[in-house]
């Protein structure tokens, strides 16, 4: 097998919680806790979840808009070969090349832009900070990602300020903005989650389609499982801080072996009345993993736990057949 | 057939802006009976909210009914004075808002809010001892701890905060309760167990619920009738299951076409190309013209009148017939 072009190592993000008179961090939230990924060139991940499961951190920690507290990212190339960078141990001298490969895309378009920059200095500014280009030739290249977008023609989107675009044009500037670098790693938070249905198929075929043509690899941040469904070769279930599943995708939706992510499914609603939708098992809700016990993260939601889970540490990530990663004490290996 | 609850008599709503009239809600016509489930769905500035604000009669200042009637029971709703309308609202219709994070004021414990809406409209008044018994018992129905009433809002999760405002929506028995986006914040697992609570509540007290949602999937799931919406109209009316196995209106086939399923096989999406007109001038003829693969000639200057296609299930559309079946443009 080739290199992998991402390789997340045991990493992990406490945030210090303070309390008292002289605000000391007493406790600590376990957002991140000891989760171990791989992402192979042009291949894209899934990373799916509730609100507070540490997925956004996990995004945020790859394009280090966040240090982690421990662990290892490495970084690749897009070909597969060369030496893996150690992301926490990127210099500012190599910050540049470093942005260069990975960029992101986030959630809300209305607030991921500068208002009072035009299109043109949204999208160039990367190609400006790098040094890239003449003026003359950013425009050119500002032209070609706004016709690659579907925004145009584009002499008519160079000059408007981000209020004269709708949420779908915005996030079409934002994928222009993200990849006018030719980067080889996108981290995308949620890209379409704030748009509506007809306008979020655009925008996901339009990520699918530029992935294939530019080679980029996506770690897709959703809460949503069908959307991660198109747009995901595999999938990675966090549940408080800590990968339960992970898998191809068709094989984790058609064979969910975690119970977290059992009922993760069952509860997603189905467009089709005449579905039979199996009950979801699991009660209560989230919460936060403040100085959590060493045990299995999801005991007490689950409808299954045994005496094992209990006493011991929380289950590691195991291939339970055809790499296919469940960590839980009660699944058992197939064949 | 018995008279319905509710009916909504080709209703016209604008907006009146400095530039111009905004029209939100244009010839809009259904009915509910009792203990049915209808749901309206569309994005965003289509006339949903319009529609539910317009069944309160909580609209903005600058709205308009232009006409129309919106007749509960019998009695024209827009023909009430504002105190005749106040007397109805909560103890007849009532309101499950979206957003239960900003619907509860801070300052107030939960309990004492649910309580203010019954001393307003719960008639006869009930004694301190009858409230605080039946907020015990709301908070039952709606599963939550009755010792939560005491509680503040922000010691509530966002679930919990929805239960709640479930609760006072049927604090004062009504009729008809609206469902504004009752679960659009609420993460998967915990938006299931509300909907499941929601019908579980319908069955038992029996009252109709209009369930208002830009999720087709969570409308599959809880409606009996489902309306589609597009730039202020009603395009397509008729039974759930119908609309979702066969939908008539160009705009519901594509919807419905363009709405991933973890279910059924993977399938490519077709994308509806183009974005909703602007209401201060919207097209002539049908509304969704400009973006419809199936348009002729007939479209851009007639408005589509809603034809019954068959078991009240209602299209305006003039091409109705030349849409093809759910997965037809999709491989």
């Amino acid at each position: 097998m080739s290199q992998p072009l991402v390789k997340v190592d045991q990493l992990t993000k406490l945030f210090p919680v303070s309390r008292g008179m002289f605000r000391k961090p007493v406790d600590f939230i376990h957002a991140v806790d000891g989760i171990s990924f791989e992402i192979a060139p042009g291949e894209s991940l899934g990373l799916v979840g509730e609100s507070g499961c540490g997925k956004s951190t996990t995004g945020r920690m790859l394009v280090r808009l966040s240090d982690a507290t421990s662990g290892q990212i490495l970084l690749g190339d897009s070909k597969g070969s060369g030496d893996l960078v150690d992301v926490a141990h990127i210099d500012d001298s190599d910050m540049g090349t470093f942005r260069r490969r990975v960029q992101m895309i986030f959630q809300d378009p209305y607030e991921s832009m500068n208002p009072r920059r035009t299109v043109f200095e949204t999208i160039s500014e990367p190609l400006a900070v790098q040094n890239i280009g003449s003026l003359h030739e950013r425009e050119g290249r500002v032209r070609d990602m706004l016709q690659l977008v579907g925004l145009t023609p584009p002499e008519t989107f160079l000059f408007r300020y981000p209020h004269e675009l709708s949420g779908g044009q915005r996030q079409r500037v934002a994928i222009a903005r993200a990849l006018v670098l030719d980067p080889s790693f996108v981290v995308a938070d949620e890209p379409t989650s704030m748009l509506d249905v007809s306008i979020r198929i655009s925008i996901m075929e339009l990520m699918l389609k530029l992935a294939d043509d530019f080679n980029v690899s996506y770690l897709y941040i959703t809460h949503d499982l069908a959307v991660a469904r198109y747009m995901c070769d595999r999938i990675a279930v966090m549940y408080l801080g800590k990968i339960v599943e992970i898998g191809d995708t068709e094989e984790i939706l058609g064979n969910p072996q975690h119970p977290y992510t059992k009922a993760l499914l069952s509860a997603v609603p189905v467009p089709d009345p005449s579905f039979k939708k199996p009950e979801v098992q699991i009660l209560g809700g989230i919460t936060k993993a403040i100085n959590p016990p060493a045990r299995c993260r999801f005991i007490d939601r689950c409808p299954f736990s045994q005496p094992i889970c209990e006493t011991e540490d929380h289950p590691p990530l195991e291939d339970k057949g055809g790499a296919h990663f469940v960590a839980c004490h009660l699944v058992e290996k197939s064949a | 057939m018995s008279r319905p609850l509710l009916e909504v008599d080709h209703l016209v709503m604008n907006y009146q802006t400095e530039k111009g009239d905004v029209s939100a809600v244009e010839d809009v016509t259904f009915t509910l009976h009792a203990g049915e489930s209808l749901g309206l769905v569309g994005e965003s500035g289509c006339g949903k909210t319009s529609i539910a604000m317009s069944l309160l009669r909580l609209v903005a200042d600058n709205a308009v009914f232009k006409s129309g009637e919106i007749r509960l029971d019998g009695t024209n709703l827009l023909a009430l004075t504002e105190e005749e309308m106040r007397q109805r609202r909560w103890s007849e219709i009532s309101m499950v808002f979206q957003g239960a994070m900003n619907a509860w004021n801070p300052v107030y414990r939960v309990g004492d809010q649910i309580r203010e809406a019954m001393d307003l409209h719960f008639r006869p008044r009930l004694s301190a001892a009858e409230s605080n018994d039946r907020i015990e018992r709301l908070f039952h129905l709606v599963g939550l701890n009755p010792a939560m009433a005491e509680r503040y809002p922000h010691e509530f999760s966002g679930g919990m905060r929805q239960r709640a405002i479930i609760a006072m929506a049927l604090s004062c028995d009504p009729k008809v309760i609206i469902a504004d986006e009752p679960t659009t914040a609420l993460d998967v697992i915990v938006q299931d167990q509300i909907l499941q609570e929601l019908k579980k509540i319908q069955a038992e007290l029996g009252m109709a619920i209009i369930y208002i949602s830009h999720d087709i999937a969570v409308i599959a799931e809880v409606t009996d009738t489902i309306g589609v919406m597009y730039a202020g109209k009603l395009v397509e009316i008729g039974p759930t299951d119908e609309v979702f196995a066969r939908p008539r209106h160009p705009y519901a086939f594509l919807l419905l076409s363009s709405t991933p399923s973890v279910t059924g096989p993977r399938r490519k999406l077709a994308p509806l190309e183009g974005e909703p007109p602007n209401l201060l001038d919207p097209p002539p003829g049908c509304r969704f013209h400009p973006r419809c693969p199936f348009a002729t000639d007939r479209c851009r200057t007639d408005v589509p009148i809603a034809e019954n296609v068959g078991g009240g299930h209602l299209v305006a559309c003039w091409n109705w017939e030349q849409v093809p079946e759910i997965g037809a443009l999709i491989k």
